[in-house]
């Protein structure tokens, strides 16, 4: 298809980048690799006006380390931070769950922070935000602002980013020693969309998960976190029959939708069978 | 980890590696890498799309958004004043001249054929029918300008489900045909009511063959050019030739001055062996317009006005003795022809009627179809075109009497399929089946599969109730291609033959050129007839240009499509090649003084026998031929020959498919583990296009058992509109295939030759899902409807612990998480 006329702002900096967002209106979109959004416009489902392209400011792929956390540039793209040794050494669950979005040519394109702007919860990546309370970082001309993982997500595919916004960067708490992580995605065929992933990262102390932290892909509009799971989990001794116990939690509270590729009650059964292999496998450390 | 035996992995790997055969007279045989690949590939090529004469204008079309609906009016006129754009017409505006859409298949006399204008006029049928058109410098303003046109509908009721579609009172799709059948056509052979009374055994099963969308990696294109009086139009067709002919048919326009082109065709499984009304539409546009007019579709706009596939409810009955013996079979279709009758859509479903007892013996067999019209769009060929269809239903019937009878699946085809010392073999649906070996292929394949080995691990799991259960599945199968016989076509009432031409044109430096009717969208033609005229001719392979897909340069040829293109074309080019020869002889005889009994042809080369230094080449012969100084009396100075091959018979390839899946009894998620196919089309040109493909049709075939299916909601909406949702599997969600043949030549063709271009897709759909219900059955399923889905799977395991939670046989899987938190579910 192909898209309707549109008004596109290249920005060179940020200073650029949020001066274009606070003179255009509300239909203002932000483009970095495209992957989510050029879909979305050859569609005709969005008409951005203006559309401000943000793919060629360079301060935004940067990964730094900040001592306790790591701060992921928002044009990190997927390839980048799959093989960032700063994430794979202090978040590895990033860095597995990345590998298993779409493929490699996404992968060059698509960025950190664009899928996570996206705010879709079938994205694999808003999950792990969430299980790993990352905190957004945003720019506007008012200033800066930052907002946990938890309530970045507000709907389907809408953030708390507001119009005149621009998301730069998240910041990631490492992970110390003891935690054990793994994202447990199922989907049909290698470049779909997760039906259900589990996001999971445990921390093991003397045979007991002293610490977990769970959330769900595509089991609402927004990423969950399962926190029943968490708190059964939570201080018992580590084994298979506690993990199957605590993933009987894992659709509670949750709102899973119905597609093509599963419905609601599937989701729900998804949930729990995969968040007992997603403990499971995390626990092993 | 899949299970190759190291054999079978050394002898690929020595296929694998490249060969370029220096001895031109073994060409034919030689696994050459395809020539024309490099530029499809990188896409520096003739691509319909590609082409942008200059002045082009660019058509965009508006799709219906109903099912059904009454057009009650459309206002053009914002559309017309937007920026670019250059006309704008409804298809009343062009009622009279866009006339109907052809149907070439008339399979009864009283057949319901629907006017198919290429633009609705006063009503639509399907989401995604053109109901006006914009013409405009620029493709974008094309499209901008769509959304200006207004059009007023009154929505009717749509038909989407074919059992409900054929009960009295049920809203028809063309009220003026006063029904939803098109055509019910019947074949019976031998007393069929009398095997299913006095059986044993008798298996009733339903099965749905689900309606699929071809997905070529090209989308459809047209550029068309008027030059004068004569229009050239390039589209990314299948068929050139039939189409300039019903082109001509549909608009008047005298057929001598329509040259169609198809230039390089990026796949088309099908989907391009049809007249589109976008086709016919930018001629007319052209012819309006006097300038080029150029349409290519989006994938969104290609799923919903791209004819599908399939679409099928089978109600199946199997009589068989104690021992497994089958004595009869009755087949009862309905088959979804969508909105309209297509070029070949009320046939494609028939094809099957001659596939549905397989390989084997029977006593009797009756086949009934009840083509329905729906609300949907139009059903027709697409890879295989009938015949997987039927090969599903045979093979997933052998597997239930295999379950009923407690035997093994391969032994209760053993005791029925034609022993290869029968053949050639009248079959109960009237073919005459000219050879093939089904112990060898399926012996090598076992072999190849450890099938013992892999049914002791399914044992072990059962025995351990693994929660990944594990299935083997079989299909033994054969198909007909290579169509066809024109006689048979006519006897079915098709409206045109089946042969195919050629021509050879040794030009006077000795280099040759091929010209063939059947052009190749992905095919490898131009390799692997390149082949043949080298070996014929024992010219190097270099030497020999392969010319196709434009009715200028090739004019005669029935096209490509059913597996035809070697079985037929490329005997039509071999017919040429020795006419070559003939005539090279009485030339060369004159030149080397002796008489043309005298003379051996080998290797290129004409000598007199016993004499090996007297002789002239081919090329020598070609330009002695081209100066013309010296030929004998009454022989003209040209060696170059045509060639048209009209096949006696059908060709028959054959094969064993097994197919390990593991089935994940918690979630429903099948992993196919193993992949064996050991196929036998005969004689081999090529056996690394061979090779690729079965490769390509496994995918295809595997993609209806497990991935894909166009959904259409109760309103008639398609949901499956993109990529996202009509899910297409990549090399990633595939396992490694192992392929072997045998060959067991055709003896219907000089070559000895079958097709192979379906074989895979024919084969591999029915050796899945028999896998995934072969992993369940002792847990009490006996069918998963396709695709086969992670929740299909689950529900079916659901329902049958639901029915009996403790199976006598076998166990209920996965305790802690499976089926426990299944039963327990809300």
């Amino acid at each position: 298809m192909i898209p309707a006329s549109f008004e596109y702002v290249r920005a060179l900096s940020v200073e650029e980048a949020v001066t274009a967002l606070s003179a255009a209106g509300e239909d203002a979109k932000v483009l970095a690799g495209g992957q989510s959004l050029m879909p979305l416009l050859r569609l005709r489902l969005a008409y951005p006006d203006p559309l401000v392209d943000v793919g060629r400011i360079e301060e935004l792929r940067e990964i730094r380390d900040t001592g306790d956390a790591l701060v992921i540039g928002a044009l990190a793209t997927h390839h980048q931070v799959l093989r960032d040794p700063l994430v794979r050494a202090h978040a590895p669950l990033i860095a597995q769950a990345t590998a298993t979005v779409a493929d490699p040519a996404v992968r060059h394109r698509g960025t950190f922070g664009g899928s996570l702007a996206h705010a879709d919860p079938a994205g694999d990546l808003p999950a792990v935000a969430v299980a790993l309370d990352a905190v957004f970082l945003l720019r506007s001309v008012r200033g800066e602002r930052e907002i946990p993982a938890a309530d970045f997500f507000v709907d389907w595919m809408t953030s708390a980013l507001e119009p005149d916004e621009l998301l730069t960067g998240i910041r990631v708490p490492k992970l110390g020693p003891g935690w054990g992580v793994h994202y447990e995605k199922f989907h049909r065929t290698a470049q779909a969309w997760a039906i259900v992933g589990v996001a999971c990262a445990v921390r093991r102390e003397r045979g007991a998960i002293e610490d977990a932290r769970v959330a769900l892909t595509n089991m609402g509009p927004t990423p969950v976190r399962a926190h029943a799971v968490e708190r059964f989990i939570e201080g018992r001794s580590v084994s298979g029959d506690a993990f199957r116990a605590a993933s009987e939690h894992a659709a509670e509270g949750t709102s899973p939708p119905a597609d093509l590729h599963g419905s609601s009650e599937y989701r729900a059964h998804l949930a729990r069978v995969l968040t007992a292999r997603a403990l499971t496998a995390a626990a092993a450390v | 980890m899949s299970e190759i035996a190291p054999e079978a992995l050394a002898e690929k790997a020595a296929e694998d590696a490249p060969v370029s055969s220096p001895d031109p007279a073994r060409e034919i045989g030689a696994p050459r890498r395809r020539s024309e690949d490099a530029r499809l590939i990188t896409g520096r090529t003739r691509w319909t799309d590609n082409l942008q004469p200059p002045g082009t204008l660019h058509v965009a079309f508006l799709r219906s958004p109903h099912a059904h609906a009454r057009i009650v009016s459309v206002d053009v006129e914002q559309a017309r004043a937007r920026p670019g754009v250059v006309a704008v017409f409804s298809g009343a505006d062009l009622a009279e001249e866009q006339g109907g859409l052809p149907c070439a298949w008339t399979v009864t006399e009283d057949m319901k054929t629907p006017l198919h204008p290429p633009m609705a006029v006063d009503e639509v049928r399907h989401v995604g029918e053109p109901v006006a058109c914009v013409v405009a410098r620029d493709r974008y303003a094309a499209v901008d300008a769509l959304e200006e046109i207004d059009i007023d509908y009154e929505p009717l009721p749509a038909v989407v489900d074919m059992e409900q579609a054929v009960r009295d009172g049920t809203p028809l799709v063309h009220a003026d045909l006063g029904t939803n059948e098109s055509y019910r056509w019947v074949f019976e052979n031998g007393d069929v009511d009398a095997a299913l009374r006095d059986a044993p055994v008798v298996l009733e099963r339903r099965y749905v063959q689900q309606r699929l969308i071809p997905t070529a990696m090209e989308p459809r294109a047209v550029l068309c050019e008027p030059d004068g009086e004569d229009f050239t139009l390039t589209s990314a067709t299948q068929i050139p030739h039939i189409l300039r002919l019903m082109l001509a048919t549909v608009t008047q326009i005298p057929e001598h001055r329509i040259r169609v082109v198809a230039p390089d065709v990026g796949g088309g499984f099908g989907s391009k062996l049809q007249v589109y009304g976008e086709e016919v539409l930018c001629l007319l546009l052209a012819r309006r317009l006097g300038r080029p007019v150029k349409w290519t579709e989006s994938r969104s706009e290609g799923n919903q006005a791209t004819h599908h596939g399939r679409d099928q409810i089978q109600r199946l009955t199997l009589a068989a003795d104690r021992d497994g013996r089958i004595r009869g079979l009755k087949v009862d279709l309905l088959a979804d022809m969508g909105a309209y009758l297509m070029l070949v859509t009320p046939g494609v479903p028939l094809l099957g009627a001659f596939m549905f007892n397989g390989i084997y013996k029977m006593d009797a067999y009756s086949f009934t179809c009840t083509g329905v019209f729906t609300t949907k769009t139009p059903t027709d060929a697409y890879r295989g075109a009938g015949r997987p269809e039927a090969t599903f239903g045979i093979e997933r019937l052998m597997d239930e009497l295999a379950a009923e009878l407690d035997l093994d699946p391969i032994e209760v085809r053993r005791r029925n399929w034609i022993r290869h010392e029968e053949f050639p073999y009248d079959t109960i649906a009237g073919l005459t089946y000219d050879s093939g070996n089904y112990e060898a292929a399926t012996d090598r394949a076992l072999a190849l599969f450890e099938y013992d080995k892999l049914r002791a691990e399914q044992a072990d799991r059962r025995e351990r109730r693994d929660g990944v259960q594990l299935g083997i599945g079989v299909s033994t199968f054969t198909e007909m291609c290579g169509l066809a016989p024109s006689r048979v076509l006519g006897s079915l009432s098709y409206g045109a033959g089946g042969w195919e031409h050629a021509s050879v044109r040794v030009l006077p430096s000795g280099k040759v050129e091929v010209v063939t009717g059947s052009s190749a969208h992905g095919q490898g033609h131009e390799t692997a007839w390149a082949q043949i005229a080298a070996d014929r001719l024992g010219v190097p392979f270099e030497d020999v240009k392969v010319l196709h897909g434009d009715t200028a340069v090739s004019p005669k040829g029935m096209d490509t499509y059913g597996s035809r293109s070697l079985a037929v074309g490329g005997i039509a080019l071999y017919g040429a090649c020795d006419k070559v020869v003939d005539k090279a002889r009485k030339v060369a005889a004159h030149l080397l003084e002796a008489a043309e009994d005298d003379l051996e042809f080998d290797a290129g080369r004409f000598s007199v026998r016993g004499v090996r230094e007297a002789g002239a080449t081919l090329q020598e012969v070609a330009l002695a031929a081209f100066a013309a100084h010296d030929l004998p009396d009454g022989v003209e100075p040209s060696l170059d020959s045509d060639a048209t091959y009209d096949p006696d018979n059908f060709s028959f390839p054959h094969g064993t498919h097994l197919c390990a899946a593991e089935v994940d009894t918690e979630t429903g998620m099948v992993k196919l583990r193993s992949y064996v196919a050991v196929d036998d089309v005969g004689s081999v040109v090529n056996p690394l296009i061979v090779e690729g493909q079965v490769h390509g049709g496994l995918a295809q075939g595997i993609a209806q058992a497990l991935y894909e299916e166009a959904v259409y909601d109760a309103e008639g909406n398609l949901t499956t509109t993109t990529m996202a949702d009509y899910l297409v599997p990549s090399a990633a969600d595939l396992p490694e295939f192992v392929t072997d043949r045998t060959e067991t030549p055709a003896t219907s063709n000089p070559l000895g030759v079958k097709g192979v271009g379906e074989a895979g897709t024919i084969a591999s759909t029915p050796a899945v899902v028999n896998a995934i219900v072969d992993a369940l059955r002792h847990l009490g399923v006996d069918d998963v409807p396709m695709p086969c889905t992670p929740e299909r799977v689950w529900r079916a395991l659901r329902e049958a612990f639901d029915e009996n939670p403790e199976p006598s046989t076998g166990t209920a899987p996965g305790a802690g998480g499976g089926l426990g938190s299944a039963g327990g579910a809300q």
